[in-house]
This record gives structure tokens, sequence and C-alpha cells, in this order.
């Protein structure tokens, strides 16, 4: 619950995102990070609410983590996989 | 650990893992005594630490100790009561999925749904929000969670909801329990590693007035494998110099002021106040409640939540034997207890760290936690 997923912004409509999560597109609020957030950016998402634009330099590394867990997504007895799986549900659906 | 893509992982930048493994190892011999114990107080960091085997790539002589950073497990039995009452007198409740277990006096939601109590499970509480816009009948949030939790039931107050939307806050905040760690008369934690997405919020700067008070180092680090270990060196670096500061290690996501317009948003909706954090203590300011101003969408203002109802239900047995609040203090280890792994496991749990994802007790339970754990349980239970 206290694990933020990154993905990638599509689109912006007002305080609404589509974002892509590894394939995945959801609905991501944006009245809460403190940055503009436009197509092409990525974010942090939280349950649902974007809590930080991840500076460009820093993305690939953001990713890493999460691109293992992913990877291993089918295997549904692990925690933290579970719980990006979870962040990702967490966005709305388009 | 033996799979493939956690060991490709753990060593993504194999050169860097060893070293600083082996400047740790020196940094932990330079403090001259053992063992050394350090707490972090997040679920996510407990996941990463068992999930990826880091605990075989500590020195002996440290001890990582998790602390009560798992936001369902230090909802208090009470809260938990609030939420069962109301789903028992045909209140429509939605809670994120790790709370359905947890007991409460004599009940679980899951129990109350089991007599009939319709409990919906979100993910999010824009998704409860959407919930009640279906219909007119009440529904009510049980809304928990930390600081990066409660700024998204704050967004969705503010955000104009339906009527018939209700908040039932459990919400906590972490940086006051650390200073009820930090007092704990037998306390041996050196230094505190905060956890890199709520100091997304607040800001690392929250953590000053603490390291001032308390004279402990506080090393802000993120979820990877490596970051976790660079913010474990730079921890026991401030301990062995006997520098009590704060340090980000996690600065792709985390400044010193934090997300201001978040935390605008959840002190306009938010109060802190004193509450009981369950097993560990009372906590001042360490509960997150409504402003008056949020009456009206208040739930434990606009029902008559009626617990009296709840006493008709014996507590389950084995709770006695429980020590969910010892281990969440840091004081012992899920391998202390008679029950874990035993009578308590994850689909029949008897106590909240074990129904928790971010609970210590499942992350053990979960990822065997046998080799990479090392002395840790021996050491805790002293």
């Amino acid at each position: 619950m206290c694990l933020g997923v990154p993905g990638k912004v599509i689109d912006v409509r007002g305080e609404v995102a589509t974002v892509d999560f590894w394939g995945v597109r959801r609905q991501v609020r944006l009245d809460v990070v403190d940055e503009p957030v436009a197509p092409g950016d990525y974010i942090l998402n939280h349950v649902g609410y974007a809590i930080r634009r991840i500076p460009t330099g820093e993305i690939d590394a953001t990713l890493a983590l999460y691109e293992e867990l992913l990877r291993r997504a089918e295997a549904d007895d692990d925690l933290m996989a579970a719980d990006v799986r979870g962040e990702i549900q967490g966005a709305g659906r388009d | 650990m033996t799979d493939a893509g956690v060991t490709e992982l753990k060593f993504r930048d194999p050169v860097r893992a060893r070293a600083l493994e082996e400047a740790l190892a020196r940094a932990v011999e330079a403090v001259g005594r053992a063992p050394v114990s350090v707490m972090h107080v997040c679920g996510s960091h407990e996941q990463a630490i068992a999930r990826f085997g880091l605990r075989a790539a500590l020195p002996r002589g440290l001890n990582v100790i998790m602390g009560p950073g798992c936001p369902v497990c230090i909802t208090d039995v009470p809260e938990v009561d609030e939420g069962v009452a109301l789903a028992r007198q045909g209140v429509r409740i939605a809670t994120y999925g790790d709370m359905v277990k947890v007991p409460g006096t004599g009940m679980s939601l899951a129990d109350a749904q089991a007599e009939g109590g319709r409990i919906d499970v979100v993910y999010s509480v824009a998704q409860a929000v959407e919930l009640a816009r279906q219909s007119d009948e009440p529904l009510v949030f049980f809304a928990t969670g930390f600081e990066t939790t409660a700024v998204a039931t704050a967004a969705a107050v503010l955000q104009d909801p339906p009527p018939n939307f209700f908040v039932l806050s459990a919400h906590k905040y972490i940086p006051p329990v650390m200073e009820i760690v930090a007092e704990m008369p037998d306390t041996r934690v050196e230094g505190f590693l905060a956890a890199g997405h709520a100091a997304t919020i607040t800001g690392w700067g929250v953590f000053e007035p603490f390291v001032a008070r308390h004279r402990l180092p506080v090393v802000v680090a993120g979820f990877e494998p490596l970051d976790i270990l660079a913010g474990l060196l730079k921890l026991i670096e401030l301990v062995r110099d006997g520098r009590a500061t704060v340090e980000n290690m996690f600065p792709r996501c985390v400044t010193k002021a934090g997300n201001l317009r978040a935390q605008e948003q959840l002190w306009r909706v938010f109060r802190p106040i004193g509450g009981k954090w369950r097993g560990i203590a009372h906590v001042p300011n360490g509960n997150l409640r409504l402003r008056d101003e949020w009456a009206y969408l208040d739930a434990r203002k606009r029902f008559d939540i009626d617990l009296r109802r709840l006493w008709d239900h014996a507590p389950p047995a084995l709770v006695d034997a429980c020590i969910c609040g010892d281990i969440m203090a840091g004081i012992k280890a899920p391998t202390d207890c008679a029950l874990f792994g035993r009578e308590c496991v994850p689909h029949a749990p008897v106590g909240a760290c074990m129904v928790s994802s971010e609970g210590t007790c499942k992350i053990w339970h979960q990822y065997g936690g046998h080799p990479e754990l090392g002395g840790y349980g021996a050491v805790c239970a002293r």
C-alpha cells in the first residue's frame, strides 16, 4: 500500500490522464501531482492518483524493479508482484 | 534463492552490489559493537528485502528490523469494529482488499460479509466514489493506509463526491510513530530507513525535527535491492560517525519539501489526533481524522455505530497467543511466535501481520525466510 507504480502518460484531459502500464491502459487522476504532466511523461501511480512526475533521467532506473516483478506476473503468490498489479488495478478503467 | 529472474535483478549491477555489500560490512565492523540494529517502517521495504534475499547479503552484525510499517496491521481493533458494526447494520462498505480479513474484537469484515454484510473490495478510493455514484444508498469507504494513501482519500473528498458517499477514516501518519519507537525503553534501534514513496509526499525535511530530538539518523531509501543496500550503507556510516542527520538516497522521487500540492490537500481534509495503533501504543498525532468541515461525510458523525452488537461474538481462540504487537514494535520476529506457520498461516490468519501483503509475518511466510534471515529471529527474541 505504499509502493507506487510507474507508467507512461498517453493522454491528458483535465485532471485525468490515460496512462500505459506495460500495455495496460488506465485512468490516473492528476489532482495531487505537483508538476505539469504531459503525454510522454512518466508518473508514479498510487491507488489511482499520480503522486510524482518521474524526472526524465530517472525513468529507466525506476522501471527496472517493476519490470522484474511483472515478468513473474503469473506467479500469484508473489506479494510484491501482487501489490504492483493491485496498483495498476487502482487506476480506473478507460 | 534459485529463481533466475531474482538473481538477475539482485545482481543487475553485480559490481556495484558487491561493492555495496563489502562497504556495508566494513562500516558495520567500524561501528565497533554488535549487533547494530536499524529499523525500516515500510511493508514494501520488507517485501523487497525478503523477496530478493537481501538479508543474506547483510553482514552478521547488522539487524534490519521491520517496525510498524504495515498500515493494515496497525489499524486498531476498535476501528475494524466500527467497519464491522456498520456492515452488520446494513451499511454498504468499500475498502482495500487487505482489510477484509483483519480481525476485530470478535469479527472481521469477511465474517460480517459471511453473515450477509455487503463489502466491496476496491483498489482506489476513486472506485469507491464510482460505486456510490451508481446508486442512492449510502456507501462508507473504510479508509486505511499511511499518508501516501490518505492523500488519495483527501483528493476524493475535495472532488465533490456524491451525497451518499461517506468516509470512515483509519488513516495513519508515520512520522509520529517513529518517535514512539525511539522512546521505547528497551529500544535497540540506532537509525531509521524511511520509505521513499511516503517521503515523496511529505518530503525528507519532515524527519528533521525527529532527528534533532532523538539524535538518531534517518535515511530515505527506494525499493530496488541496490537502493536498499545503498540506503543501509549510508545509515550505518551515519551511525558509525555518530552523525544524526537526514539523508536522501532516493532523490529521483523525494525532495526536501515533498509534494506541496498533496500536503495542502491532505491537511485541508484531515487533522492529526492521538490514537492507539494496534499492538504498538497510543501515538500522539498518529491518526488522521476528517476535519469538522467535512463532518457531513464523516461516517462516525453520520451513522450511529453500534459497537455493543458485536459483544455477543467471542474473540477467536488463539488471539491471546498472537505477538503481532511485539513484531510491529520490532521487539520480536515472526519466528518467535508459537503460532507462526502452524496455527497462523495466510489462508487462516490469527493476527493482522499474517493478513496483509505488507505484514511481516505474511512476507516471511511467503518468501520462506530461512537461509536469508540469518540470526534475525534469535537476535530479536532477546
